[in-house]
């Protein structure tokens, strides 16, 4: 908890739930891939952050393990209308993952197995935002869905939310991943329906 | 280029700091500088920006972005706050907010954005309302230490939207590489010669640099008002890694 | 290629015809394209296609390269051809000549 602001009481929003524009609700929990999905295994898997100056950070399966995992439980929007509520997870926060990173970036791309990217601004993947989540309802996170790890950053559409997470880039300029090289939104916030680049 | 920000573990950079207002500064009729003491503050580069967060007493917390509008200067901070209709931080902190009140700050935040004192080129600064904060900080943080010519070109509604307006005639009257110039878009001062309207491609040659002396641009305001400059600098010819923009806008680009 | 995760569905260029119709006056399925990757020509038929959602992707058969990726926005069609070195497109010149 903070500390108190004399005098400030603020103006709180309506949390009522509702779906963000264009999105309907589904009880599935659909497979979009651009590609064969990739299997790694986990004395293989690295998990590694590059920063602007050149420096890394990594982390093998154990390391991941041996960090603070947290609950989450999300709504998710995906880009093609299906929005899925309350999804059950289990990841690292990137909060944790990330701590002494030295870094002043602005943006990430996020890399994957299999050659998938994304970008996204260095904020949006902080502050309790984002996770690598590495367990789905209790089970351990299936391949097709993105395991051993992804991506989880139920915030923005779920194309953000890279499967089979290999690694972060940090970077002081935008650089548009696999998706947003071809239209696909640079921010992508879905309560301002940003599904395309332009909207 | 050479790095400009601070660097840092981000656990460090991003941890909420206790800070106390130590003056509240009227710069016109709804804008007011704050000068925060912030304890172990870490010190900034001009260009940069804070977080700053209000806890009520219930619990509610809210947070906004605010430009330092001065340099590093020991656990003093200086931010100046536009007020904006409803916005609940904002007139707190431009209206409220008295001298000892608590709030918390984290930061610095922001590595693009930046000018350093190192840098001897022409500079060129696009304001539009308060996007003059972090630009001023710049021109604070030159202060006869550069001889890197800087030249300001400040957008804004009418004459009393001019913030930091005698500091801004002071510092060119007295520095021959300064030069300041206002694009007025609703009312005029009775002097002017340039027609009122939004800033066009002959304001930004006219005031600004050619090309051909490569100046770094720092274009800072509402977003529309950002990506139409942006657009007018590259149309002009000026190479667009050297034109840097900050828009503020709602959270999120 | 493994196909254990037999939910993500694999395509054949077929796939492509009419999204490609929208774009190119020629039937491009007949067509062979080069991979910039690993060289092979295949034919634009037989390659793997993933999709349709949030694009399509067509992949190289030999080595799963991308070899093209096409997005249908609601005003424009983005099209990546960087994978195909080289397109060969039959189109004999008119043998009343």
């Amino acid at each position: 908890m903070g500390i108190i602001s004399r005098g400030f009481s603020g103006r709180r929003r309506d949390s009522r739930r509702q779906l963000p524009p264009g999105q309907y609700l589904t009880d599935d929990f659909p497979v979009l891939s651009a590609g064969p999905t990739p299997r790694t295994p986990l004395d293989a898997w690295e998990f590694i952050v590059t920063t602007e100056q050149g420096e890394s950070y990594r982390w093998s399966w154990t390391e991941l393990m041996a960090l603070p995992a947290e609950s989450i439980t999300a709504d998710i929007h995906c880009v093609t209308r299906w929005s899925k509520l309350d999804t059950p997870w289990r990841g690292v926060s990137l909060d944790t993952l990330l701590a002494d990173v030295e870094t002043s970036a602005d943006f990430a791309l996020v890399r994957s197995y299999g050659g998938y990217s994304t970008n996204l601004p260095l904020e949006d993947l902080l502050d309790g935002k984002a996770w690598v989540a590495f367990e789905y309802d209790g089970e351990e996170l299936a391949a097709e869905h993105g395991g051993p790890a992804r991506l989880l950053v139920p915030h923005l559409y779920f194309w953000k939310s890279a499967k089979w997470a290999r690694g972060i880039e940090l970077m002081d300029e935008d650089s548009p991943g696999f998706w947003e090289q071809l239209g696909y939104h640079d921010y992508g916030d879905p309560w301002r329906e940003q599904r395309y680049q332009g909207d | 280029m050479a790095r400009a920000a601070v660097p840092g573990r981000l656990k460090v950079r991003r941890a909420w700091r206790p800070a106390h207002l130590v003056e509240r500064r009227p710069e016109t009729a709804t804008a007011s500088t704050l000068v925060l003491d912030v304890p172990g503050w870490p010190g900034h580069q001009a260009g940069q920006h804070v977080d700053v967060r209000l806890t009520a007493d219930d619990g509610y917390q809210a947070a906004r972005s605010y430009s330092l509008a001065a340099p590093a200067d020991g656990d003093r901070i200086e931010i100046t706050v536009q007020e904006v209709p409803d916005g609940e931080v904002s007139s707190y902190l431009a209206d409220d907010a008295q001298s000892g009140d608590s709030v918390e700050v984290r930061g610095p935040v922001g590595g693009w954005f930046v000018w350093r004192p190192e840098e001897t080129g022409p500079v060129l600064l696009v304001a539009g309302g308060s996007g003059v904060v972090p630009l001023m900080a710049m021109i604070r943080s030159r202060d006869g230490a550069s001889p890197a010519p800087f030249r300001l070109i400040y957008s804004v509604r009418a004459p009393e939207d001019r913030i930091f307006d005698h500091e801004l005639r002071r510092r060119a009257a007295e520095d021959g590489q300064l030069d300041v110039s206002f694009i007025y878009t609703r009312t005029a001062p009775e002097a002017e010669t340039r027609p009122v309207g939004r800033i066009a491609a002959e304001d930004l040659v006219s005031r600004g640099w050619a090309p051909e002396s490569r100046p770094t641009v720092y274009v800072c305001g509402p977003t529309g008002f950002v990506e139409s400059v942006a657009d007018l600098l590259v149309g002009l010819g000026h190479d667009p890694a050297r034109v840097k923009t900050e828009r503020f806008g709602p959270s999120g680009p | 290629m493994n196909e254990q995760s037999e939910r993500i569905a694999v395509y054949d260029g077929n796939t492509l015809a009419g999204p490609l119709s929208e774009v190119f006056a020629v039937e491009l399925t007949t067509a062979v394209a080069r991979c910039r990757g690993c060289g092979t020509s295949s034919q634009v038929a037989t390659i793997r296609v993933y999709g349709p959602d949030p694009g399509l992707v067509g992949r190289c058969p030999h080595c799963e390269d991308v070899l093209l990726r096409l997005v249908r926005t609601p005003d424009a069609v983005w099209l990546d051809f960087s994978g195909v070195s080289a397109l060969r497109i039959p189109m004999p010149t008119d043998s009343s000549q």
